[in-house]
């Protein structure tokens, strides 16, 4: 840290109590949280906790939250980059609304999200008559909870990858084209490997709300114990039974779960870093667009225009 | 090469555009519309009736008042917490700066369990507010505490390239000017900082609205009190108030459709204004 004159900087007592502060309020809010999934799990001792994870419907539930993350991640890995390649890649009208509609699914409430897969394939739903004279379950069955978790993390990859893809520009790609690569080896060799990080990134996000939602696939599971129980659903009905153990034990997988994203989360970003640095490091200066931030929150789809 | 040269150069656009439109409309568009679709089965009298009866304008009162609140709480805290993130040196600090993305990693249905057993009377933190007659769990002041849990991130992830951004020329040409760190800081950082705070503010905002699972478990689900609006909407499906639960979620879904428009509006400002601010 470089020192700053002192009309550049607050002064000592300022910037103590003001992380102080800062450090305060995110102990309250994140670290204590934190710390008591895992104190409640405990609370009755190591051979309860583990007990409770031995349970037959928390085991079903975490193999159902497994295969529902399975088979939702591939449909939106191939839809991330499908989308990704026309709209970083190509200019066409009516791109702004494009991106507007696929960021649609995060303004929209998760209950909301599922309430539309009822109201289609449920019982009273468009096609619930059609679907019940054919005994076809969507509803309270497994394709209704992996079609309400691909609403939910739809956005995602497709959002990681827009930025990046734009910054890299086409040349790559064209120059593979022009030496007579055919489109899947230029895919294959070309852009899949260009992208292979900004792509783990947006997986590593998409699974963690796949496996955690709770809104969404609450509405169409029907709560069937060992059967349309997901862990978040598990543990929403240890709660409600007053299984305080129970319900912490499974919550302290979940936590464990999000606490190994934060962790791949923090190591992809900064590998994605340093090969921003590299490539800035090999190209001249004017012509490296900003670097796609590897931040979600406010991922802002960086102007990519290139000069 | 010209724009419309390298539209013929780089294959896949119909495959990709026919794909994304394909998928698009399957998962999101379509369902989204049958659900508008299905609403239209009620007349305007009775779709009104629905959306102003008493329990739900007390719910979308709640849902609004609530998420506001939160959203506000992180507008300060998120200023404070991106400020010293990005400025002061302190031990500990890559962890701190991951473990802010918490709430995006960790499933709401433990984050609101976690809060209701912290805040309850017997709780690490509600033992000490009861006795000063604060309660939290189980009343509206919960549904603020697990809304700003969930909207924590965004306001300081939307502010921290921001601030990592303004030019300390900036900073240096204020203070030879005379101003004190205090002018400094109200009359040139905060304004540099606003677009990304609206932007933070309103993504916060739009996710609070929606929530359901942290919320459930802490607000004790009062009607008129402390029910929000994404419940109200889950009970009138339990009860096999198909129309009900549709009017009352097709609301929702005119309001979420407002807020992605501003925030996608504010989003635009915020990077035209970066893009200015890199160019100067």
């Amino acid at each position: 840290m470089k020192p700053r004159h002192s009309a550049l900087a607050e002064p000592p007592i300022v910037r103590i109590a003001l992380t102080t502060l800062a450090l305060l309020f995110l102990a309250f809010f994140l670290g204590l949280p934190l710390l008591s999934v895992f104190a409640e799990a405990f609370a009755a001792g190591v051979p309860a906790y583990l007990r409770a994870l031995a349970d037959p419907e928390a085991r079903s539930a975490v193999i159902l939250t497994v295969i529902v993350a399975l088979g939702v991640l591939p449909l939106n890995i191939v839809f991330g980059v499908a989308a990704a390649w026309v709209i970083a890649k190509f200019e066409f009208r009516g791109k702004a609304a494009l991106i507007t509609l696929i960021d649609l699914p995060f303004a929209v409430s998760p209950v909301v999200a599922g309430l539309v897969f009822v109201l289609i394939f449920g019982a009273q739903g468009l096609f619930g008559p059609w679907l019940m004279a054919h005994d076809i379950k969507i509803i309270f069955a497994l394709p209704g909870i992996v079609l309400a978790t691909l609403f939910v993390t739809f956005p995602f990859i497709a959002r990681e990858l827009i930025p990046l893809m734009q910054a890299q520009g086409r040349e790559e790609e064209e120059a593979a084209i022009s030496l007579g690569a055919s489109g899947w080896q230029m895919l294959w060799r070309v852009t899949l490997p260009n992208i292979k990080w900004g792509l783990l990134y947006g997986v590593i996000l998409a699974n963690a709300r796949a496996m955690g939602e709770f809104g969404a696939v609450s509405v169409v599971s029907g709560h069937i114990r060992g059967e349309t129980n997901t862990l978040p659903l598990h543990v929403e009905i240890l709660y409600n039974e007053y299984n305080q153990v129970g319900a912490f034990a499974a919550a302290s997988v979940l936590a464990m779960l999000a606490l190994v994203t934060l962790l791949a989360k923090t190591a992809v970003e900064w590998r994605m870093r340093r090969e921003t640095a590299m490539l800035s490091a090999e190209l001249s200066p004017e012509r490296v667009p900003a670097p796609a931030s590897g931040r979600t929150a406010g991922a802002t789809h960086p102007s990519a225009e290139r000069p | 090469m010209s724009v419309a040269a390298a539209r013929h150069v780089l294959p896949g656009f119909r495959l990709g555009m026919g794909y994304t439109i394909l998928y698009l409309s399957l998962i999101v568009l379509l369902p989204l519309a049958a659900m508008v679709f299905k609403s239209t089965e009620l007349t305007a009298a009775q779709f009104w009736a629905i959306a102003s009866g008493e329990r739900a304008l007390a719910s979308l009162r709640i849902t609004f008042g609530a998420s506001l609140l939160a959203a506000m709480i992180n507008a300060v805290f998120g200023v404070l917490t991106a400020w010293v993130l990005v400025r002061y040196p302190f031990p500990g600090k890559r962890f701190v700066d991951a473990l802010v993305d918490l709430p995006f990693a960790l499933p709401t249905a433990v984050a609101g369990i976690t809060l209701a057993t912290l805040y309850a009377g017997n709780g690490w933190i509600g033992r000490y507010l009861e006795p000063l007659g604060v309660k939290v769990a189980f009343t509206p002041l919960g549904i603020v505490v697990a809304l700003t849990f969930i909207g924590l991130p965004f306001v300081v992830r939307t502010l921290q390239p921001v601030i990592e951004d303004i030019e300390p020329e900036l900073e240096e040409a204020a203070a030879t000017l005379g101003a004190t760190r205090w002018q400094t800081f109200a009359r040139v950082l905060f304004p540099a900082m606003l677009p990304a705070l609206l932007t933070g503010f309103t993504l916060a905002l739009s996710r609070a609205i929606g929530e359901y699972g942290s919320v459930i478990f802490i607000a004790g689900n009062m009607p008129l009190i402390s029910e929000i609006t994404p419940l109200l909407i889950v009970s009138k499906l339990e009860q096999y108030d198909v129309a009900g639960a549709t009017a009352l979620a097709v609301v929702m879904l005119v309001i979420s459709f407002v807020l992605l428009l501003a925030v996608n509006g504010l989003q635009w400002r915020l990077a035209n204004s970066r893009r200015a601010g890199a160019r100067a």
